[in-house]
């Protein structure tokens, strides 16, 4: 029996090969590389992210990974200089198609960032921003309550929905921008590293957190704890930074097979701890 | 690492005779390191007793002043003419000029102070951002005495085209170049409450679907809220105080009312005006310009102290 271990947990690489059941695609680059200025980051990455699943992207500092992930969004465009060439694809369309608006892009894919954001307002108030600049008319108090019950966090705020976002915890605050992404009603939900400025027992609440919504949402996670990648993803994207200086693609599959058998060298010498 | 495994092996037991010498050196080294101490101290101190010493002038000869004239008299007389024959000693003439010119350069300099900070710090591409910053401290620089010209002999001509009834010396005219005086230091301390709204909050809502206008009026401009009112209390207090545009451009007539066409008679333009006179010292006229003053510095020193909190209110939003 093949297995592998990384820090406590412990992987064994299935039995029998189950029959692969054709995936739906709901987002995909073709040939994406991106550019700050005149350094690459990204170099001709072409990946079909699978609906209603988690994708992990995992690889060394630099390689690019919150790059790929903020390019399905279009958040780069908000840096001055940026470049890019290839496509994006959200059910196949292409979201840098002149005509397409990012801001009902950013309505279909939600992000939650590193370091949790919310703003400094009630929790209330957190919450119903997205609906309120979207013009969505929905009974907000009940919006406000699915979205908190659905990031897990009701039952800790429910009694004090007025006190400021940012006098929460460093957990709470996180779930409440989940819940605050949640609360649009998105299709995608783009996690940059989530619990990075975390404890493992916030980190934990998350994680389970991740696994309830991967029922209804496309989950893309990126991060650079590799366990937790194990513990919460279906699918995992090895990147690396390659001879360009930009991030390249080596290796995206299952990820019990990925953590288990990986077919590239490289990838192995990353998840055994040789390397990055 | 070699190197710092390595480097406190060679001092050894050397090093260990040299932490417990009592040598000349030493005795030298302590010498220096209290008198430079002393100095530094010195120096402090000098600002911090010229202080007092303002303060001590200005309120032993406020109750020189009061021993005179009731303090009720003094806070809520409409009648100022400490220099003429029949004497009245209420300051609130003065206080009506002074708050009637500092609101006309708020109406200017608020509106157009934030927008500018606005525009700096959310829209203007960095190149033409590295042109308007040094424009606007160039109008920080110019010397009031310019602004008080400005205001007399091309503001007010202006405004006597539109409105015939203004007065050659005019409350509207200084407080419109006031404005423009104390528009740098509105938009510049509004832009960096801007700026030190966390980017992580503008990705926030970007990310939600908002567009640039709402991220900008409702995360943005709330987030900074509390310094932006610090540099309005700033801006007020700055405009209390200035001299040399009032006493060139708004008249020396102590006048209650609201017309701001005419002239009014503002604090600071009073204590130019007595202290450049020949009013001689020890009398009442006299005194009644430190009376004046401590109130004065009453207002902007309260003013900001709130500010003061305000900022620092802001700051630890975020931390």
């Amino acid at each position: 029996m093949i297995g592998l271990q990384i820090g406590k947990t412990v992987f064994r690489a299935p039995e029998v090969e189950q029959p692969e059941a054709p995936e739906e695609t709901i987002l995909s680059t073709k040939k994406l590389s991106f550019w700050y200025g005149e350094k690459r980051a990204l170099d001709g990455i072409s990946m079909e992210i699978p609906v209603r699943q988690v994708t992990a992207i995992i690889g060394p500092s630099g390689c690019g990974k919150s790059t790929y992930l903020r390019c399905f969004n279009r958040m780069n465009e908000l840096i001055p200089g940026s470049n890019f060439d290839g496509a994006v694809e959200y059910r196949g369309r292409d979201i840098n198609d002149g005509r397409v608006d990012p801001v009902s892009i950013r309505r279909q894919i939600g992000m939650v960032f590193q370091k949790p954001n919310p703003f400094p307002k009630s929790i209330y108030d957190n919450i119903v921003f997205g609906a309120k600049v979207n013009g969505m008319s929905a009974d907000m108090d009940e919006l406000v309550e699915t979205s908190l019950r659905k990031a897990a966090l009701w039952d800790e705020v429910k009694n004090d929905l007025k006190q400021s976002g940012l006098a929460l915890s460093g957990g709470q605050q996180q779930r409440l921008c989940i819940a605050r992404a949640l609360a649009v009603e998105p299709e995608v939900i783009l996690m940059d590293e989530p619990c990075s400025a975390l404890d493992p027992i916030a980190t934990t609440r998350i994680e389970d957190l991740i696994r309830t919504l991967r029922e209804t949402y496309t989950i893309v996670i990126v991060t650079h704890n590799m366990q937790q990648a194990a513990r919460v993803s279906d699918k995992t994207a090895f990147f690396t930074v390659g001879e360009s200086g930009g991030g390249e693609l080596v290796e995206f599959d299952d990820t019990q097979r990925l953590f288990t058998t990986p077919s590239d060298p490289r990838t192995e010498a990353y998840i055994t701890g040789r390397f990055g | 690492m070699s190197e710092m495994t390595e480097a406190p092996r060679r001092g050894g037991v050397e090093a260990l005779g040299d932490l417990t010498s009592r040598g000349p050196a030493r005795k030298r080294r302590a010498i220096f390191e209290r008198a430079i101490q002393a100095v530094l101290f010195a120096c402090a101190a000098i600002s911090i007793l010229t202080t007092f010493g303002i303060v001590a002038t200005l309120l032993g000869e406020t109750i020189q002043f009061l021993r005179q004239v009731s303090i009720v008299d003094f806070l809520t007389g409409t009648r100022w003419t400490p220099l003429f024959a029949s004497k009245h000693f209420g300051v609130l003439p003065l206080v009506n000029g002074t708050i009637a010119v500092a609101f006309v350069a708020m109406v200017v300099a608020l509106p157009v102070g934030i927008l500018t900070a606005i525009f700096l710090s959310e829209y203007a591409p960095t190149r033409f951002r590295s042109v308007l910053k040094p424009i606007l401290e160039v109008l920080a620089g110019i010397p009031t005495v310019v602004y008080g010209y400005f205001a007399l002999l091309f503001i007010t001509p202006i405004l006597r085209e539109i409105f015939p009834q203004t007065g050659i010396f005019n409350v509207a005219s200084a407080g419109i170049v006031m404005g423009f005086m104390i528009l740098p230091m509105m938009a510049s301390i509004s832009e960096d409450a801007l700026r030190a709204v966390p980017s992580g909050l503008r990705e926030g809502a970007y990310a939600l679907g908002a567009t640039k206008y709402q991220t900008v009026t409702r995360v943005v401009v709330p987030g900074a809220l509390s310094g932006i009112l610090a540099a309005v209390i700033l801006s007020i207090s700055r405009a209390i105080g200035e001299t040399m545009i009032v006493a060139i451009a708004a008249g020396l007539q102590p006048k209650m009312g609201f017309n701001l066409l005419q002239s009014m008679e503002t604090m600071t333009a009073y204590i130019v005006q007595v202290s450049l006179g020949d009013t001689p010292q020890d009398t009442i006229e006299f005194q009644t310009i430190f009376a004046v003053g401590t109130l004065l510095f009453l207002m902007t020193f309260v003013m900001n102290v709130v500010s003061d909190w305000l900022v620092r209110r802001f700051r630890e939003a975020y931390e």
